[in-house]
Order: structure tokens, then sequence, then C-alpha cells
């Protein structure tokens, strides 16, 4: 059980599930309140720049990257797969009870689903022993 | 005739979305593993030296050019093919996709239980973007 998550590492988990939801959902109001871009109002991408809503989304998006990224140093990829597909989770829940909008059933059990797979990751062990790589390791530090 | 011909270009073009995501995240998850544990590098050479680590590793960059890639290839697929084939597909593709490559090239232990998280996200995804 040497590959158990710190509550540290929780939190680093928990930013990567929530970032990159609320980074898009962000960035989205934002556009909304921007307009549509087309090749003729190329102008409004750099209008967009000094959007509250984009500049939140865009800083979140980065904070996503660089957790995922610390993330992807101590665990996984299949480990970390399902907490960024929770993503989606947060984003049908997000749509439904801050923007209102209808949830239909086969939505409800594609949560279900994803909900199941990170039941079914988080109580394995994070990261695989790779048993040559810690005798390099240990080599290298000597 | 021309109905086999769009499809074979929709899912062609899905496909490669979904090849690019798949190796870009491999290439990264790699470099990740190489470098070791970033918290540690950044106690040792603070949060510079723990950036430099990351930029300069050649498994990222090109990890990083792959997702470059990958971004402008859902470009083209959006521009043929309609969000709610492309959206869910490439995403389910990419899920099975890493679980495989994890195991192949990352030598990850994926045993049933991550086989079957893979299965439930990529059916998961694909019920949700419905």
């Amino acid at each position: 059980m040497k590959h158990t998550l710190t509550p540290q590492r929780y939190l680093i988990l928990l930013a990567v599930t929530l970032s990159a939801p609320l980074g898009d959902a962000l960035l989205t109001r934002g556009m909304r309140q921007i307009g549509t871009v087309d090749l003729h109002h190329l102008g409004l991408l750099w209008q967009a720049l000094f959007n509250p809503y984009i500049d939140a989304g865009i800083l979140l998006l980065i904070g996503f990257f660089a957790s995922y990224m610390t993330a992807l140093s101590w665990a996984d990829l299949t480990f970390l797969m399902p907490a960024t597909a929770f993503g989606y989770v947060v984003l049908a829940l997000l749509s439904r009870f801050w923007l209102h909008e209808p949830l239909s059933g086969r939505r409800w059990a594609g949560i279900l689903l994803i909900v199941c797979a990170v039941g079914f990751v988080a109580n394995g062990p994070s990261l695989t022993e790779h048993p040559e790589l810690n005798r390099m390791d240990s080599g290298a530090a000597r | 005739m021309t109905v086999h011909a769009s499809d074979l270009r929709a899912w062609s073009s899905i496909l490669t979305v979904a090849a690019l995501a798949i190796a870009g995240e491999c290439l990264i998850a790699a470099a990740m593993r190489r470098l070791g544990d970033l918290d540690d590098i950044r106690a040792r050479s603070g949060m510079k030296g723990a950036i430099r680590a990351v930029l300069t590793s050649p498994l990222f960059l090109t990890g990083a050019i792959c997702m470059a890639l990958n971004f402008f290839a859902l470009l083209f697929t959006l521009s043929a093919v309609d969000l709610s084939l492309a959206g869910p597909a490439s995403a389910s593709l990419t899920y099975i996709g890493n679980a495989a490559a994890a195991k192949l090239f990352l030598h990850e232990n994926v045993d049933r239980r991550r086989w079957l998280a893979a299965l439930c996200v990529c059916v998961g995804v694909y019920l949700i973007s419905k």
C-alpha cells in the first residue's frame, strides 16, 4: 500500500476534476457576452481577452494543466482518466442546477456510470510499481 | 456509394483526433513519469526549476505538439462531422485507447478493475454527450 494518496494529493485530484469544467463554463459565459466571432470580426478575440469571465476561465484552464501534470508525476494515466472524466459530470450538474437546463434520463445514466468508474479505481493503488526503474533511481542517487 | 465515402472520411478524421490525443497523453504521462514527483523537484529547485524541468523534456514537447495537432484535427473534424457524433465518439475512443496504450507503452498495471472503469467512462461520456 505504498501508493495511497495523501490529503494534499486528493486536493490536486479535486483541482484536476473541477478546474477544467469550471474553466470551460466561464469561457462559454464570457464568449456569450462577446458574441459570435467570424472572419470579419476577428478583433472581437482581442476584446475577449479583457472579459473577466474569459480571464478567469483561462486562469482555471492553466490551473487544470498544472495540476494534471503534477498528478501525472505520481499517478498512472489510467488512474487519472476517471478523475478527468468526472469533469463531464460536473459540467452536466452545472448545466442542470446553474444554467437550469433539463437533464434527461440518459444523461443521469451517464453520470452514474462515470461515478462508478471513479469508485472502481479510487480504492486501488495510484501508481504501478516498476522495480527496474526504482533500481535505476536508487543507483543514480548513490 | 457517396454515403460510404463520407462515412469513411468522418470516421477516419475521428480516429485521427483520438490517435493524436492518445499519443499526446501517453507521451506527456511518460515525460512526467521519467521526471519523477514534481513536488520533490519543486522542493529541491523551486517552482522555476520544476517548470524548466517540464519544458525541457523532449517527451513532453513531443506530447504537447501532438495535443496541438489534436486540437486542429478536432477543428477540421467539426467542420465536416456533426458535434453530436464527433464529440462522444472521439472522447470514448480516446479513453479506451488510453487504457490500451498505457498498458502497452507505459507498462501500467491495467487490471480488470481499470478496464471496467475505462469501459464505464467510455459509455458514460457517450450517454452524457448525446
